[in-house]
C-alpha cells in the first residue's frame, strides 16, 4: 500500500508537469516529434499545421490539398496532444490549423476562447457544412475530420487452443480470469497518467459501464503493461510480447494489419459498446494566417478531402449513418462535458482509483 | 359659395386608428421581447443554480482536503442550449482549489446553498455566473466552500431574439389587419352621417318637410337645429304665400264692385268720350282681376306643392270642363277650341287643383296671344307610362325666349307688349308640373304658333 501511494504521487507529479498546470509560467517550448514541409520550395504561403497524426498517415491528404492549391505549401508538425494543448494555450504558438485526437483538450481550447469561429459560408462552400452532423462539430469552432473506433487487439496466439474471441467486456473479463497464466504480463493498454488519449478512453469507459472497473482490477492483477502510444502496443503484439491490447485507436490498428504480416493481430469492436473518437481540427486565435487554416479545414471536410482521409490515410471519414447502422458504436460527445474530466482534482481522484485498481496485492 | 373644407372625418378616423394600432404593435413587440428575455433568463438561471448546488453538494471532505468529482453530464446539460461555453471555479476559503482561477468572484459571499447570480465579462465573452457557498469540515475545522459555475448565454439571446422576431411579425400582422378593419370601422361609423347627408341632399327645392331619417344620438342636435330651421323657413314662406293670397282676394272683391259700377255707368252714359273711358277702365279692372287671380293661383300651387296630397285624377273630364269654361271667351275672338280625342278617360297620378291651374293658364295664354279666327287644340295621349297633354295654338309664338326665362316669376316674353299679363302664368304651369313630378316643355309649333307639352305619370296599372 505504501508503495502504491508513492507510485501514485510520482506519476501524478509527472502528469502535472506534462499538463503544464502546476508550473504554467516556466513552460518551455513544446516538444516536436517530427515535421515535414510539403509543396514547392518557394511557395508563396505556407500553412502551419500542428497535428497528433503521424506524417506517413496524413501525407496523402496534404498532397491532395496541394494538388488543388499548387501555389501553397504546408509545414506539418507532429506533437503529442498535451504538447499541442500547451503550445496553443500557454505559448500562443503560431499555427494555422490544429488537428488532434484529444477531443477534451481541443474542447478546452475552444471553450476558453482560443479557437477562431469559422465563417459558415467557407465551411459550407467546401461542401460539408450542410451535411456535417451535429455531433461532428461544436459551434463553429471545433470540427471532426475523422471518426475512429477504439478497439481491442488480439494476437493470434491469444486464442490458441480453440478459445472463443471475446465479444463484450464481460467475455473479456471471463477470458482473462479463466486463463491468468496465459495472459499474465502479456496484456497492454494506454497509461492514462501519461497519455491524454488513454485518460480520455478510460474516463469514457468508466462513464459508460461499471464493468470497466472490474476489467481494470482484473488487468491490474495480471500485471497490465502501460504504454504511451498505440504504435508501441501494435509493435509488441506483432513481436509476440503482448497477446492482447485494450483500447487501441482503430486506425492505427488497421494500418498495422494492412502491413499484412504473419502475426497480424485481430481487431475486435466490443459489442457492449465501442467508443468512437472524433479526430478534431480547429483554427487557433493565434493563427498567423487564419484564412489558410480555414481553407485547409474546408478541404478536409469536403467530399474530396473526406475521400482522401478514408482511402489514402486509412482514417474512417465522418459518416452520419455509422452510429445508426452500428449501434455498438458510441461517439464520445463533443461538448463541454469533456471539460469535467480535465479538472485537475477530478483527474487526480480518477487516477487515484485507477492506480488502486492497478496495484493489486 | 362653398363652405371652408375641414379635414375628412374618415381620413382623420383611419389615421388615428392606424396610429393606435401601430402603438399597440410596438408595445406588443416590446412586451414580448422583455418578458421573453426575463422568462428565458429565469429558466436558465434555475438550471444553472441547480447544477451549481449539485456540484457544491458533491464536493466531500477527505483526509488532507476536499475531493471533487465533476460530472460531465452537468457540463453537457449546461452547454446544451446554444452550445454554451462553461467556466467554473472552486474556492476553499481564500484559496482556489480548481477551475479557472481568474473567474470573477461575487461581490458578497452568498447565503448557504442559495445561488447568487451575476453577469460579468470574462475573457473574450460575457458570462452568467451562479455562485453557491456551503461550509465544509476540513481537518476538523469549518471552511467556506465557494463554487462558481458560469455559462455563456448565446442560446438565450438566440431564443429571445427569435421570440422578438416572431413578436415583431405578429405586431406587423396586427397592424396590417388594422388597416382594413379601421377602414371598415370608419365606414361603419360614418354611415349614419352619409345616410343623413343623402336624405337631405335628395330633397327637391320645395321639399320643406322636417328631416325624419334615423339619427344617432350625437347627430340629434344637428338634425333638431336643421328641422327648426326648416320649420322657420316653412313658416316664413307660408306667411308670404298666405299674405299674397289674402291680398289678391281682398283686391278681387272691390275690383268686382268697381267693374259692376263701371258697367252700370257705361250703360247710363250717353257721352261717347265718357263711354270710351269707361270701357278702358273696365278692361284695366279685368286685367287687375286676372292678375289677382293668378297671384292666388300661384300661391295655391306653392302651398299644394308643399302639402303633396297626390290622388288619381281623370284628365279627359277635367280638360273637357275647362274647354267649356273657356268657350265663351274664345268665341268673343271667333276662335275655335277643340279637344282631341273628344272623349277619353286618362287617369294620372297628381293633384286635380294643380293640373287644373296649369291647364287653365295654358289655355288662357293660348287664347290671349292668338289672333282672332284661329284654332286652339288640346290633345290628350298616353306615351311610355306618361300622360301627355299638348296645347297648340296659332299665335305669335315665344320669339325664341328660353323656357327658364319664361317660367321665372314676373318675366314675360319679348313680344307681348300689347297684351296685358302678369308674367305668372307659365311660372304656375312649371311649378305645378314640378310639384307632381311631371314635365313642362314649350316649343315653336310647325308653321306658326306655340306647342306647350305637359307630361304627368300615369296612374299605376
Amino acid at each position: 500500500m505504501r508503495h502504491a501511494v508513492a507510485a501514485l504521487a510520482r506519476r501524478l507529479s509527472a502528469a502535472a508537469v506534462v499538463l503544464g498546470l502546476a508550473l504554467p509560467t516556466i513552460a518551455p517550448a513544446f516538444e516536436i516529434e517530427a515535421e515535414q514541409r510539403f509543396g514547392p520550395a518557394g511557395a508563396g504561403a505556407r500553412i502551419e499545421v500542428l497535428s497528433t497524426t503521424d506524417i506517413a498517415i496524413f501525407a496523402p491528404v496534404i498532397e491532395g490539398f496541394l494538388r488543388r492549391n499548387p501555389a501553397l505549401g504546408v509545414h506539418y508538425v507532429v506533437a503529442s496532444s498535451q504538447e499541442i494543448y500547451q503550445a496553443i494555450a500557454t505559448e500562443g504558438a503560431a499555427f494555422d490549423l490544429v488537428i488532434s485526437s484529444a477531443m477534451d483538450l481541443q474542447m478546452k481550447l475552444a471553450n476558453d476562447g482560443l479557437a477562431r469561429a469559422l465563417p459558415p459560408d467557407q465551411i459550407a462552400g467546401a461542401g460539408a457544412g450542410a451535411s456535417l452532423p451535429d455531433w461532428a462539430h461544436w459551434r463553429d469552432l471545433v470540427f471532426a475530420v475523422a471518426q475512429e473506433p477504439v478497439v481491442l487487439l488480439l494476437s493470434p496466439q491469444a486464442l490458441a487452443g480453440g478459445l472463443a474471441a471475446p465479444r463484450s467486456r464481460r467475455d473479456l473479463i471471463a477470458l482473462l480470469r479463466d486463463h491468468p497464466e496465459r495472459f499474465r504480463g502479456r496484456i497492454g493498454s494506454y497509461d492514462p497518467v501519461i497519455s491524454g488519449a488513454g485518460y480520455l478512453f478510460a474516463v469514457q469507459d468508466a462513464r459508460m459501464s461499471d464493468s470497466f472497473w472490474r476489467l481494470a482490477e482484473v488487468m491490474g492483477r495480471l500485471d497490465l503493461k502501460l504504454y504511451c502510444c498505440s504504435g508501441d502496443m501494435i509493435a509488441d503484439i506483432r513481436a509476440g510480447r503482448l497477446l492482447l491490447a485494450y483500447n487501441v485507436l482503430g486506425s492505427y490498428a488497421l494500418a498495422g494489419r494492412d502491413a499484412g504480416a504473419e502475426g497480424a493481430p485481430a481487431v475486435i469492436e466490443l459489442e457492449d459498446f465501442t467508443l468512437t473518437l472524433l479526430r478534431t481540427a480547429l483554427v487557433p486565435q493565434s493563427a498567423p494566417d487564419p484564412t489558410a487554416g480555414v481553407q485547409l479545414l474546408g478541404f478536409l471536410l469536403s467530399p474530396e478531402g473526406q475521400r482522401l482521409i478514408g482511402e489514402a490515410a486509412g482514417l474512417p471519414p465522418i459518416d452520419a449513418e455509422a452510429f445508426a447502422a452500428h449501434p455498438h458504436l458510441r461517439p464520445i460527445r463533443l461538448d463541454p462535458g469533456l471539460l469535467a474530466h480535465l479538472d485537475r482534482m477530478t483527474r487526480a481522484r480518477f487516477l487515484g482509483e485507477w492506480q488502486a485498481a492497478m496495484d493489486q496485492p | 359659395m362653398t363652405a371652408r373644407r375641414a379635414p375628412s372625418l374618415r381620413r382623420r378616423l383611419v389615421v388615428q386608428l392606424l396610429a393606435l394600432a401601430a402603438v399597440l404593435a410596438v408595445l406588443l413587440f416590446a412586451a414580448v421581447r422583455f418578458s421573453a428575455e426575463r422568462a428565458s433568463e429565469a429558466t436558465l438561471d434555475a438550471i444553472l443554480g441547480a447544477a451549481t448546488i449539485a456540484m457544491a453538494e458533491e464536493i466531500r471532505s477527505a483526509e488532507g482536503g476536499a475531493v471533487i468529482d465533476l460530472s460531465p453530464g452537468t457540463f453537457s446539460m449546461l452547454a446544451a442550449m446554444g452550445d454554451e461555453r462553461i467556466f467554473y471555479r472552486v474556492n476553499l476559503g481564500a484559496a482556489t482549489l480548481t477551475g479557472y482561477d481568474d473567474l470573477p468572484l461575487p461581490e458578497a459571499v452568498p447565503a448557504a446553498l442559495a445561488p447568487m447570480f451575476y453577469s460579468t465579462p470574462y475573457r473574450d465573452t460575457q458570462v452568467r455566473i451562479a455562485a453557491v457557498s456551503r461550509s465544509l469540515r476540513i481537518d476538523n475545522r469549518p471552511a467556506t466552500l465557494l463554487v462558481l459555475v458560469g455559462q455563456t448565454r448565446a442560446g438565450q439571446s438566440a431564443i429571445a431574439q427569435g421570440l422578438a422576431n416572431r413578436a415583431a411579425a405578429v405586431g406587423l400582422v396586427v397592424f396590417l389587419l388594422a388597416v382594413p378593419l379601421s377602414l371598415l370601422a370608419a365606414d361603419n361609423l360614418l354611415r349614419p352621417i352619409a345616410r343623413l347627408a343623402a336624405a337631405v341632399g335628395r330633397r327637391g327645392p320645395h321639399d320643406l318637410r322636417p328631416v325624419r331619417a334615423a339619427t344617432p344620438a350625437e347627430l340629434v342636435p344637428l338634425v333638431v337645429a336643421l328641422n327648426s330651421f326648416i320649420a322657420r323657413l316653412r313658416g316664413t314662406l307660408a306667411q308670404t304665400e298666405t299674405f299674397i293670397a289674402e291680398a289678391a282676394h281682398h283686391i278681387r272683391t272691390p275690383l268686382a264692385v268697381m267693374r259692376t259700377e263701371a258697367e252700370m255707368a257705361l250703360h247710363h252714359s250717353g257721352d261717347e268720350a265718357t263711354r270710351a273711358r269707361l270701357r278702358r277702365l273696365i278692361r284695366a279692372v279685368d286685367d287687375s282681376a286676372r292678375s289677382a287671380g293668378q297671384l292666388l293661383d300661384h300661391a295655391t300651387v306653392l302651398y299644394r306643392a308643399d302639402q303633396q296630397t297626390p290622388a288619381e285624377v281623370e284628365l279627359g273630364a277635367l280638360a273637357l270642363a275647362l274647354i267649356e269654361r273657356f268657350r265663351p271667351t274664345a268665341e268673343m275672338k271667333d276662335m275655335r277650341l277643340t279637344l282631341v280625342p273628344a272623349a277619353v278617360a286618362l287617369w294620372v297620378h297628381g293633384d286635380a287643383v294643380l293640373i287644373e291651374a296649369a291647364l287653365r293658364n295654358l289655355i288662357d295664354n293660348a287664347i290671349k296671344y292668338s289672333p282672332a279666327e284661329t284654332e286652339v287644340t288640346l290633345t290628350l295621349a298616353a306615351q311610355a307610362g306618361q300622360a301627355v297633354i299638348r296645347c297648340r295654338d296659332h299665335g305669335r309664338g315665344v320669339a325664341g325666349a328660353r323656357l327658364e326665362a319664361l317660367t321665372s316669376r314676373f318675366q314675360r316674353g319679348p313680344n307681348v307688349g300689347d297684351v296685358a299679363g302678369s308674367g305668372l302664368g307659365l311660372t304656375i304651369v312649371s311649378e305645378a308640373m314640378a310639384a307632381m313630378g311631371g314635365d313642362f316643355a314649350l316649343d315653336a309649333a310647325e308653321g306658326e304658333g306655340t306647342c306647350a307639352t305637359l307630361s304627368l305619370p300615369l296612374r299605376a296599372a
